[in-house]
């Protein structure tokens, strides 16, 4: 059976090889029938190059020659990781938290993908759509059932607005949406900064660049409403960021706008040829993109934080990038690699605390999960894998285009 | 500045570039303008409309004489109000030449000299009444400029050979990691000085980011990953292992986190020119060594053979591969060369800083992608383009100690939106090389 690769790529069958050995058949077999095999050899792939990177950089055992030392770190680093997120209900109210900005932010890359746009302004879409609904949250004082939806509302809308900028410019001009993100990142980052510090935004009081406090009415309420620990910071955000996964599903899956978009995503000129608008797709694709990453910032900043800051988007624009790839752009698996994501990185701060290694493995962590998922060819020729596929979902397409 | 937004067209609707282009070739206005050229002259016209009136309300608020310091003591001093009234004047008298019949072969000429014109008046509305060290702004703007003209030339000789370089960012932070971690411990050598051991810095820092430049053609070319992907990749990777050895290894040994910085080196007899000798000639080897890069890199892109071949390779892979040219091989070497470029550049915030800090580079890889499609793919417009937002660098700088009132966030705002306003092509469009970004595959 061939199994069909997700969202284009290469789809090529096995290939016809006659010495393949029978572990690769076993594993080949294993994949032939769902593409989970390829996400889990990246992810084993990235944990050993990165356990190999914590253990060169042990100077002080390597020294010593210490090797049982430095296994022993790595094995109690690892084990950190899943005690850490996992291991607690605090713990996996700290993954929740990292994990929902990721989603809504990796749907937001994952719409504009499926409709043929490498859309990496999810940090821009952030910041416009959170300081939109900071803004609804600290100046309205009604009562949590209308002021939450308002300021969600307020996310989307101007999350939409600052990517459907973008996606206008692109159907109207041409500009190529990777150049014009890039920009309208650190143009939305350079507004917020000087909003923060406007009177209109800025806490009383204060001389860094932060705004006023959202009432605890106004917040998005509690996941685990149940328990009166504050620690535990998990909030509503996660249900609308299963929310907005479901909403894409249907999007892509039932709606006949979804069916134009991938249309058009997959094949412009058949698009085209078949009587879609393709300025009015690639302007609805990047609207709708751009809403999902606003709701993103509205999450962080009326719901985790309270406030907004300058930094309240931090690098999850860009590590929505990597969720979407390991997700193959489709819902459910956003949603797991986002999972996967925020276990890290809540499990990366115990790793931390525990080990004293620091935090920005991470990083690399997550760097080298992306290498060895978007690089499909080289992730089977280190696993001795022979079936072709699983390519990444998007090809770039040159600035001109 | 208003230009973001597109006017209604007055042609037919443009639904994608490829319409855009085929209506702009096609259909030949009189006075051999076509479409496209008429609509960016318009465009043109109206800027300098909206410029006009800007000056006028706003550049003429402040009275007092702005007082502009030169070099050894002389200065020249422009009253505020009077050059606003003059320079708003200037452009609607430009902008009504330019909608009435435009320049011809003069657009860029008078496009630069409206933009000085400009420039001009706002230091003075900013600096009325006070004074401030005009020659110390443009000499700090080429400092400022120079890691993009090297950021900005790695990613032209990449894109010109058809490899999209979004990883200049990555390739210039690892250079600045891997000069100062080198550079700190080779100074402490026996037998090697500070400054001997900094350049060894250097030597190691281009080769890093060559092997990274290396894995990005390994990837893009072997394994066919998406270009954008694969950069986006570095980045990361890049960013995370340096803060992570920052953190692990450098705060724990803060030796092998300290080179000498590098002070000026002053050309004997060019520092000596008035005003420019202060700009250009008291500055650093790293700023020599950018503008003879871009002197270099020029002659080389559209005079050699190599360049010949590179510019082909970018542009139709195909038809280079038909008349012999191994593809492949010329895109990975100027990957890899453009790498050790970019670590060459990298080593410039050592030199300046003398340590390293966790993400140094802060994203001037970003801005030196924008000066490549400011710079339109040519290495004279990219060090153009390099100067100017240096010189935005700058003037946020010289603000901030001026305290104008006027966020200094507008300011470092105006690269990124000029460069969207150059992609959208609103007064001119910047093309990229044609096959950049997708991989070859030879028959």
């Amino acid at each position: 059976m061939t199994a069909a690769t997700v969202d284009g790529g290469s789809s090529s069958g096995p290939r016809g090889d006659e010495r393949t050995p029978k572990a690769v058949a076993f594993f080949d077999r294993i994949d032939a029938y769902n593409n989970l095999l390829l996400p889990v050899l990246a992810i084993v792939s990235a944990l050993v190059a990165g356990a190999v990177i914590i253990g060169l950089t042990d100077i002080d055992r390597l020294k010593e020659g210490d090797i049982l030392g430095i296994l022993g770190t790595i094995k109690d680093a690892y084990l950190a990781l899943p005690a850490g997120a996992l291991g607690s209900l605090n713990g996996i109210s700290e993954t929740i938290v990292s994990a929902t900005p990721l989603i809504l932010a990796g749907l937001c890359f994952a719409i504009a993908a499926r409709s043929g746009l490498f859309n990496i302004g999810a940090t821009g879409q952030m910041f416009a759509g959170g300081m939109a609904s900071v803004w609804v949250g600290f100046s309205m004082n009604g009562p949590g059932i209308v002021q939450v939806p308002l300021a969600l509302l307020a996310g989307i809308v101007a999350g939409g607005i600052w990517g459907g900028i973008v996606g206008f410019l692109k159907a109207r001009t041409g500009a190529h949406e990777v150049i014009t993100t890039i920009m309208t990142n650190y143009i939305a980052g350079l507004l917020t900064l000087w909003l923060l510090k406007t009177d209109a935004f800025q806490q009383p009081g204060k001389d860094n660049p932060i705004s006023k406090t959202v009432r605890p009415e106004g917040r998005l309420p509690d996941l685990f409403f149940w328990s009166d620990n504050p620690a535990l910071r998990a909030h509503w955000g996660f249900l609308v960021a299963i929310a907005g996964a479901m909403f894409t599903w249907w999007l892509f899956e039932r709606s006949k706008i979804g069916f134009e978009l991938r249309t058009f995503g997959s094949n412009a000129d058949a698009a085209r040829y078949a009587g879609m608008k393709p300025a009015t797709l690639t302007t609805m694709a990047m609207f709708i993109a751009g809403a999902m990453a606003g709701l993103a910032g509205a999450s962080q900043v009326i719901g985790t934080q309270g406030y907004a800051t300058e930094s309240f988007a931090g690098s999850i624009g860009f590590d929505a990038i990597a969720v979407a790839l390991l997700g193959r752009n489709k819902p459910t698996g956003i949603v797991f690699a986002a999972f996967l994501f925020g276990i890290l990185e809540a499990g990366g701060r115990r790793m931390q605390l525990e080990t004293d290694i620091p935090l920005d493995v991470v990083l690399v962590l997550r760097a080298l999960i992306v290498l060895f998922i978007a690089a499909p060819a080289l992730t089977r020729l280190l696993w001795r894998l022979k079936r072709e596929g699983g390519g990444s979902a998007l090809q770039f397409r040159g600035w001109g285009a | 500045m208003s230009i973001s937004e597109s006017p209604a067209p007055d042609q037919t609707p443009i639904e994608t570039t490829a319409t855009t282009t085929a209506t702009a070739d096609a259909s030949n206005a009189p006075g051999g303008m076509t479409f496209e050229e008429r609509r960016h002259a318009r465009n043109l016209g109206i800027s300098y409309v909206v410029l006009a009136g800007v000056t006028a309300l706003f550049l003429t608020r402040h009275e007092g004489t702005a007082t502009f310091n030169l070099d050894g003591g002389r200065s020249f001093g422009l009253p505020a109000q009077g050059l606003g009234w003059f320079v708003a004047a200037a452009l609607a008298v430009t902008a009504g030449i330019q909608l009435w019949r435009g320049y011809g072969k003069y657009t860029n000429v008078v496009l630069a000299m409206a933009s000085i014109l400009v420039f001009m008046s706002f230091l003075s509305w900013a600096a009325a009444g006070r004074s401030f060290s005009f020659i110390g702004m443009l000499a700090s703007a080429v400092t400022f400029s120079t890691p993009l003209i090297f950021g900005a030339c790695a990613g032209i000789m990449c894109e010109r050979s058809g490899v999209v370089n979004i990883a200049i960012e990555g390739l210039l932070l690892s250079g600045a990691f891997t000069s100062a971690l080198v550079g700190s411990i080779a100074a402490s050598w026996p037998g090697l000085g500070d400054s001997s051991g900094f350049w060894v810095g250097v030597l190691a820092a281009m080769i890093a980011s060559a092997l990274l430049a290396w894995l990005l053609a390994w990837l893009a070319i072997r394994f066919k990953v998406d270009q954008v992907i694969v950069g986006f990749f570095i980045n990361f990777f890049v960013l995370g292992l340096t803060s992570f050895l920052s953190s692990r290894v450098l705060t724990e040994n803060p030796d092998y986190n300290d080179t000498p910085t590098l002070g000026a080196w002053k050309i004997p007899l060019l520092e000596r020119i008035p005003i420019l000798g202060q700009i250009l000639f008291q500055q650093t080897v790293f700023v020599y060594s950018a503008m003879l890069l871009v002197v270099v890199f020029t002659w080389f892109l559209f005079r050699s053979k190599w360049g010949l071949r590179t510019r082909a390779v970018g542009e139709h892979p195909r038809a280079a591969d038909t008349l012999g040219i191994n593809v492949l091989r010329l895109r990975y070497r100027n990957v890899i060369l453009a790498g050790a470029i970019a670590g060459f550049g990298g080593s410039w915030w050592t030199a300046t800083i003398g340590r390293f800090n966790e993400n140094i580079t802060n994203g001037r890889g970003f801005i030196a992608l924008a000066v490549v499609i400011v710079g339109r793919w040519h290495p004279v417009g990219a060090i153009s383009a390099a100067l100017l937002f240096g010189l935005f660098d700058s003037v946020a700088d010289k603000l901030s100690l001026l305290n104008t009132g006027l966020p200094s966030e507008f300011i470092k705002m105006t690269p990124y939106l000029m460069t969207i306003v150059v992609v959208a092509g609103f007064v001119g469009r910047s093309r990229g090389p044609k096959a950049a970004g997708q991989p070859y595959e030879s028959q």
